[in-house]
Order: C-alpha cells, then structure tokens, then sequence
C-alpha cells in the first residue's frame, strides 16, 4: 500500500523537526501563533496544507487517521487526504472518532467527545483574528505582544450594531488562557465550548500563512462576547432528521425544489454511530 | 499634612509635559533639533512653521510614534512624572489610548473607514475594557452629541460623512476615554473655511470644558491665534522664536517670524 | 494696581535692513485701585504701543511694569495667560471672534474661562447685551456681521462681564450714540467704585474729563533724538 519512493508522510524528517519544533513552542504558548516555514504540499493551498503539514509531523506508524469536512468522512478534501496519508505512510484509517489516535478536521469538532491521548489538527486558512479590522501584521503581532485585544470586541460591536446580535456564527474569537486571542478556524461557534479543557491536543495549521498554533489539553478557552450579549453556542433550532439527536450541529439539505429540506448530523459518524445504536429521526428508517 | 494638600490640589506648578533637548535626526539631516518647553495643564501650544521646518517631526517624537534620537519628553503620569521616550513601549500605547490622544489631519488616518461611527467611538472604551455593549453604545451616541453629529448617524460608516463630520467623529473617538493631552496635526487643513470655524469654536468649547492640555500643529496663522495660548515657531528643525501667541504674531522678534506674519494675506 | 517704571520699547525690522525703530523710553506711570488715568497725546505717539505692553500683546524692551503684582514685562506666557484670565481686563478697538461663536457665548466667554457654571455667565452676558442696547435677537448670532457700532459694544460687553481688578480701554466710546456712549461710562464708573484700576485711550474730551482722574501724556516717553 504505501509508496516506497516517499518518505514516512511524505516531508523528509528534517522537515517533521522544523514543524515539530514549532508545534512544541505552540505547546508551550498556548494560542500564540509560531511562524514555520511552511513546504509546498502535492495540493492546492486551500486544501489543508497546513493542516496536512501538521498530520505528517505528528503521525507514527502506529497510529489511527480519521479526516473529516465538515464533519464528514465521505466528502472530497477528507477523502483525498485521507488517501494521502495511506499512501505515503500506510497508517491505519478510521471513520470512528473513538478509535482514531490523530483527527485531521476541517470546520467542525466531532460530537463525539475526545479523550486524553488524541490529537486534532484543524486546517486555518487565515490563522490572524485581528486581519478584518487591522491589515497590517506588523501591527497585528504588537497588539498581541502587548494584549491589545479591544479591535475583537469592536467587530463584536459591529454585529451588534448591524444584526442586533453576535450574528459572527464560525470563526468566532476565542482567548485563551486570558492572553492570546485566537481564531479557532472556520468551525461554527457551536463548537467552541469543546475547545475548552479538552483531554485532547489540539493543533492549528496554517499553510499558505505559514503559521502553527496549539491548545494543549484542558486549555481554558473562553469565547468573547460583552456582558449584555453574552455567547450562545448556536445551532438550527430542530433534532437530526435521521437520528433523532438534539444536541448536534446540523447541516441543513435541500430535498427538492417544492422547499422540502432535511436537517442532519454535520457529523457523519456520530449520526451513523446513533442509527446503529437503534435511535432514529423524524425521516430516519426507524420512524417510517 | 503638607503632604495631604498637596495630593488633594496638585501644584499647578508641576508641567503636564516637560521636553528637554529633543533631537532627530534623518542621516545627516536634521529632522528637529534641541526643542525644549514645558506645558502645562489646560495650556494649548500651538507649533507653526512651512512645510520641512520639522513641526511634525516633532509632533511625532512628541506622541511617540518617531523615536527620537535625544533628549526627554516627561508626562505628568498618575504615577508622577516619567520619560515617554524610555519607557516600555506597552506602558507608552497604553498611554496613547487612554491619556493623549492624536488627531490626524486627514480623517482617514485616524478613523476605521470600514466600522461605524459608534464602533469608532467605542473602540478606546473596548480597549481599555469596557464590555457592556448598552454602555458602549451610550457614551458613544453622548460624545456623537458632543461633537454635533446626529444620534441617528450612529451605525453609518465614516465613509458616508463630510469632511467636517469625519474630522468631528475623529475628535469625538480620541475624546471618549477622556485622555489629558491632545496632539492635533493640522486639524483644520483640508476642510472649507466654514466648517473649519465650526471645528473651531467646538475644539475650544471642549478644551475649556474638559480642561485639555493641546499641542496643534498648524501652517494657518489664523487657527493658531483663535486656539493657542502660546506660540511656537520652527524654521530648519529649530524652534527661533516662542512666546504667548498675540505677542509672537503682533510683535515678532525674529526675522523669520516677521517674514510669516507678512505674508499672511489680511482678511 | 498698574505700575511702570523705566519702560523701552524699539521696534527692528530684520526683513526691511534690520532697522531699529525706538518708539518708548523710559516710560513711567501708576493707577492706583479705584482710579482711571488717561493716555494723551498725537497719533503715533505710542498711547497704544503702551497699553499693548501693559496686555502683553508687545514685548517690552527693558523696564518693569507690574500689574497685581506680576512684572508683564519679565513674566512667562502662562503667567500673563492667568493675569489676563484673573486681573486685566482690555477692550479694544477691534473685535476678535471664533466665526459662528453666537455674541451671548461670546459675551460670556471670559466669566466660563474663570469656571463660572454656564447659566449664571449667560444670564450676566444678557443684561450686559440689553444695557448696552443689543437687541436681544442678535444674541443668538455672531457678531462678525453687526455694524462697527454693535462690534464695538459687544466688545465692551466682554471687557466687562468679569469685574477684573484692572482694565485696559482703548477708544471704548468710539463710533457709539449718546445713549450708549452714557451706558459705557457709567459702567467705566461703576468698575472705579468697585475698585478697579483703569488705564484708558479716550480721544473724546468729555469723556475723558468725566471719567479720568489724572492724564498722562505718551510723549514724555518719546525717545530723545540723540538715541
């Protein structure tokens, strides 16, 4: 299976030190964001280069490897880099998140809570909280040198002001441990209570910015929002159409052009994992 | 018991700036050199001279965004006096944003175009904490008040406003937070001569209410004699005459001086 | 209250061959509190040069002069800013204004300066706007576009809306009627009985008869040929 012309996970071993190095020193400052010198990858930018970079620094051949798109296993980015790493590296691949050891995601955090000994690697495509009000990053590294964080709460006012509410609903700011503000990647703000204390390592890639950021487990992460409007992990209002869960972040799809729709687990292997289990939704094969 | 009163009503005594032998220099060009002068609380300094003269050299130095190469610019802090040139530079932003503020000549440079003018506002409460949106708007919609620029403009972007109005809403950001000193790079420049009486007259209301010390910095003559108590004026880097304001333009000592007051058309 | 000894004054001209000019020499006078002394002498003779000293509009080139206590000619600009905050008055012949300032805000401009609270200095500037014959229209306007007359009353307004324990005139019942030419007076005549030292420039004889105790005549101080 694996491709005997590449290295272990593709990067030469030097490569895996240089990012090694920069994830220990995010590790060791939690939410500051380390610059590496990001390689090009066999993928478009865009594509999770960063977050691929990561993978391969950390993987070993004994590990486990889930990847998922916005939840799900089955779309093309999970797929292709899945494949990637199967071949380069001939790890083992799972879509259960409880047996996988390293979960390369894109957007979302699984339901499924982790457990001590797992790590999550995010792809960031603009890892700099601060970019939409402030373009310049030598000033965007000051304000972080010196915790000159109020331009987060400025756009938090602009949401207010414009929507009424905190209508910002992924890449919502995070800080953690009380210094650096952090941009979580594109997850939906559902997901950023799990970012805090969790057993797992979680690790932020950045290619094309060339940027490594860290959560090392039980981080304390708190999500910015003003006394009057406080933080609301939001979700669509409904239970999972196939499994009947209340509590998941939910994709809505459109059925057919009569405004039918269905609401589903954003997170493929827990809905499945629930359907297996026996419970079922609203259009789920138990409740027809 | 001494000691008591003198906490209670500080000396007027005690400058609120006091610069000591400032110099930069650019290569071998001097940028400003030697400038000393004390100011004091609820004083406005005025700085004229033509374009090159290093006023705004100097202004730089003065608000800390130019380092300068000598000498000492001393604030009366909360903690006592300290050189602003030395300091760390977070105590020194810190400063910036909460006891001096900076108000640019060109609207766009000390305005977010792209926030509304309430989240220009706020920006200084948020910065130095505040995190009650209900407040932040409130204080917003009062200093909008303050500088004549309707409530209901509150969530319009700077972009939609007039020259004046942008000028206002940046005085009414660099005001909120209720700061000591103010420097003003040619504030007046670039607006009609109708809408520069009205920033006028509104600037010297709020300096007397707020009792704000100001250093403007100015080519106008005619801004500096209606705004500043006293009067600075610089030629090649070097200041060659200063004195209370009327003097300095009714009876001007130095050649250079007498050559700018006679060339100002009369009105 | 005003005291001058040893005044000088020259003028140079350092883009016209750097000529120096001497207008004053040796320059002495006092008013003591409650008393009005008058400037006398021709056009040009330095009636106004010495009043400009005295405000510290001009700098003097030796000498002292010492209004409450504090020598003009030696003294920093704060410390003039304060005496003329605080002690001296001056109303001159011309009206200097922020355009669009209305004329009862620039009225009370001098009382909010020293912190009186707002209303107490409009309502001072209003009765001095009526006694002086302003309709009360006008209050709500800027004065740049009243008549000389209405500048010039508005001008005596200001001076006056702070009872300074020194005042500086210059040609204050200038270009006014009858009517108001006797509410200028009465009202110089009112400071001398509160106790204010007055220094003044009146060119009409009358006046200045009624209201000053002594004259002094500026051209004592003309420099002698010789310098």
């Amino acid at each position: 299976m694996t491709d005997q012309s590449y290295n272990f996970a593709y990067l030469d071993e030097q490569t895996k030190r240089m990012i090694r190095r920069a994830i220990l020193k995010g590790v060791a400052v939690p939410g500051y964001q380390v610059p590496f010198a990001s390689r090009e990858m066999p993928m478009p930018y865009g594509w999770g280069t960063g977050g691929v970079q990561v993978t391969a620094a950390c993987l070993t051949p004994d590990d486990t490897l889930k990847v998922i798109d916005q939840g799900a296993d089955d779309t093309t980015n999970a797929v292709s880099i899945r494949k990637f790493f199967q071949r380069t590296a001939g790890v083992a691949v799972t879509e259960a998140t409880t047996e996988a050891t390293i979960i390369q995601t894109r957007h979302r955090i699984p339901e499924t809570a982790l457990t001590a000994g797992q790590i999550l690697v995010y792809q960031v495509p603009i890892p700099e909280p601060l970019r939409f009000l402030e373009p310049r990053e030598t000033e965007t590294r000051k304000m972080h040198e010196l915790e000159e964080y109020g331009l987060m709460h400025v756009k938090l006012y602009e949401d207010i002001a414009r929507h009424g509410t905190i209508a910002t609903a992924y890449d919502y700011p995070v800080r953690v441990e009380g210094r650096y503000v952090m941009d979580p990647s594109p997850i939906p703000k559902f997901d950023n209570p799990k970012l805090s204390d969790s057993p797992a390592l979680q690790l932020f890639g950045a290619g094309r910015e060339q940027r490594i950021y860290a959560l090392p487990p039980f981080t304390h992460v708190v999500s910015l929002d003003f006394d009057d409007h406080p933080f609301v992990a939001s979700k669509a209002p409904h239970d999972c159409d196939l499994c009947g869960a209340g509590e998941s972040y939910l994709d809505e799809v459109i059925t057919d052009d009569q405004g039918g729709r269905m609401f589903v687990c954003s997170d493929t292997d827990f809905c499945r994992s629930r359907v297996a289990a026996g419970h079922s939704g609203r259009l789920g094969a138990g409740g027809k | 018991m001494d000691f008591m009163q003198k906490s209670v009503a500080p000396s007027v005594e005690t400058p609120l700036l006091s610069v000591q032998g400032l110099t930069k220099r650019y290569g071998a060009r001097i940028g400003c050199a030697d400038i000393g002068f004390d100011l004091f609380p609820g004083e406005v300094l005025g700085i004229v001279g033509e374009s090159g003269s290093g006023k705004s050299t100097l202004l730089s130095c003065l608000a800390g965004h130019l380092a300068p190469d000598e000498g000492q610019v001393i604030f009366d802090t909360a903690s006592g006096p300290r050189d602003t040139v030395t300091m760390p530079e977070a105590e020194r932003r810190r400063m910036a944003r909460t006891d001096w503020a900076y108000v640019h000549q060109n609207p766009r440079d000390g305005l977010r175009m792209g926030v509304s003018a309430g989240g220009n506002v706020g920006e200084r409460l948020m910065a130095i904490g505040a995190r009650h949106y209900g407040e932040i708007r409130e204080t917003a919609v009062d200093w909008l008040g303050r500088v004549e620029i309707a409530a209901d403009r509150i969530d319009d972007r700077p972009r939609a406003f007039s020259g004046g109005m942008q000028q206002r809403l940046q005085i009414a950001r660099n005001l909120v937070t209720g700061p000591r000193l103010v420097f003003m790079d040619e504030p007046t420049g670039g607006l009609d001569v109708s809408v520069q009486a009205r920033l006028l007259d509104l600037l010297r209301g709020l300096v007397r209410e707020m009792g704000l010390s100001a250093i403007i910095v100015t080519h106008d003559l005619a801004v500096v004699r209606l705004l500043a108590d006293r009067l600075m004026v610089m030629k090649g880097g070097y200041v060659v005459e200063q004195g209370l304001t009327d003097q300095v333009l009714d009876d001007p000592q130095h050649a250079y001086t007498q050559l700018l007051v006679s060339s100002v058309l009369q009105v | 209250m005003i005291e001058i000894r040893n005044l000088s004054k020259s003028f140079t001209l350092h883009n016209q061959g750097s000529a120096v000019i001497p207008v004053m020499q040796d320059a002495a006078l006092h008013v003591a509190a409650g008393e009005c002394v008058g400037l006398i002498g021709a056009s040009g003779a330095g009636k106004s040069t010495l009043m400009r000293m005295v405000w510290g509009n001009y700098l003097a080139a030796s000498g002292v002069i010492r209004v409450g206590g504090l020598d003009v000619a030696s003294a920093e600009p704060r410390q003039i800013i304060r005496l003329r905050r605080d002690t001296l008055g001056y109303v001159s012949q011309f009206l200097r204004v922020v355009p669009r300032v209305p004329t009862r805000e620039v009225v009370a401009e001098p009382l909010l300066n020293l912190g009186v609270p707002p209303d107490q200095a409009r309502d001072r500037a209003a009765s001095l706007l009526a006694r002086l014959n302003i309709p009360e229209r006008l209050w709500s306007l800027s004065p740049t576009t009243f008549s000389g007359g209405e500048q010039q009353r508005v001008n005596i307004a200001r001076g006056f809306a702070h009872g300074y324990p020194a005042l500086l005139l210059d040609e204050p019942t200038a270009s006014l009627d009858a009517t108001n030419r006797e509410v200028v007076l009465a009202l110089i005549e009112e400071a001398k009985a509160r106790g204010a030292a007055i220094l003044g420039i009146f060119h009409d004889e009358a006046a200045r008869a009624r209201v000053c105790d002594r004259v002094v005549d500026v051209r004592d101080f003309t420099p002698k040929a010789a310098a």
